[in-house]
């Protein structure tokens, strides 16, 4: 197991692709924080999970664009593993409009959750891995922040904003052996995919080359592999995870 | 005061690998002890810890110098 002995915080991991993720990286030998806003049951049948491969785990609360509630989950992390290795920026929401009917709020909310709360859990973990002298920061962006994706100017500016963090995190922490890599999802099948309708689904598979949507694994073993000490020559980088779609 | 530029120099030297006679109080961790920007945010949490206090971001911008690091700290005292 390519991450035994290591402690990871997994943002957003109740649901779709953080969870996969949170479970992969446990399976890997991880002990997993698992983070929710709202849905706590969810969590904590993701933490069961995780213990029954025999890892450590708890569930924690957190709005991860609030800088208070980032600060004490990041404490919690630390205080109960003794060590972070591995964060990974996973929250995220979506409040789709056309640009000229989106409003305000629907702009602040999704670039407050997808874009600062990168910021501020990367920050907020950055001394306990400067300490070690070791870290993996995984922030997992999207492929629109890359392409645009018409009714979505807030997401892609939050995703496009947080391949942006990467570099400069990435360049800012790599003389204290601190990894900070993006991953663009390419459409997943989640909660979020679900809900849109079969024709713009259909839509969709004509622009993928491998001609299938992903699967929350497809991201959950690139995050892995990320997080392990195999990918320790890899910084600041954007991996495309889209069966094509963006080369 | 004495004790308090003990530790300070012990932690500056451990952490930038500098000699101890370097260590003077006028001595700018940038310009004269070769620290970048990283080291500097390093050099404080370890001031932090050693000490056993918080630093703003605000105030920890404002020291620069050993003089400054260690005046710092005999204020707070």
């Amino acid at each position: 197991m390519s991450l035994a002995g290591k402690a990871a915080l997994v943002t957003g991991a109740s649901r779709g692709i953080g969870r996969e993720i949170a479970l992969e990286l446990a399976r890997q030998g991880a002990d997993v924080a698992v983070n929710f806003s709202g849905s706590e049951a969810k969590a904590n049948e993701v933490v069961d999970e995780i213990k029954a491969l025999g890892r450590d785990s708890f569930a924690v609360k957190c709005n991860v664009s609030n800088a208070e509630e980032v600060a004490e989950m990041v404490k919690a992390s630390i205080d109960h593993f003794g060590k972070l290795d591995i964060l990974v920026n996973n929250a995220g929401i979506t409040r789709d409009n056309l640009l000229m009917r989106m409003k305000e709020t629907e702009w602040d909310d999704v670039i407050n959750i997808n874009l600062k709360g990168v910021f501020l859990c990367t920050k907020a973990v950055t001394r306990q891995m400067m300490k070690q002298r070791v870290g993996r920061i995984i922030n997992i962006a999207s492929i629109v922040g890359v392409s645009g994706n018409p009714g979505q100017a807030n997401y892609v500016a939050a995703k496009a904003g947080v391949i942006g963090l990467t570099k400069t995190t990435a360049k800012e922490l790599a003389s204290r052996n601190i990894t900070v890599n993006a991953i663009a999802p390419g459409f997943i099948t989640t909660d979020m995919t679900d809900k849109l309708p079969e024709e713009v689904k259909a839509e969709m598979l004509k622009q993928i080359p491998l001609a299938r949507l992903g699967e929350p694994k497809d991201i959950a073993k690139m995050t892995a592999f990320l997080a392990s000490d195999d990918s320790s020559y890899i910084t600041g980088q954007t991996l495309h995870i889209d069966g094509g779609m963006v080369m | 005061m004495a004790e308090v530029l003990e530790r300070v120099t012990k932690i500056i030297v451990d952490r930038l690998g500098v000699d101890e006679s370097q260590v003077k109080l006028e001595a700018s961790f940038k310009d004269d002890l070769g620290a970048d920007s990283l080291d500097v945010v390093e050099l404080v949490m370890e001031l932090e810890d050693e000490f056993d206090m918080e630093i703003s971001d605000d105030d920890a911008e404002k020291i620069s110098t050993v003089g400054d690091a260690v005046s710092y700290i005999n204020n707070l005292k």
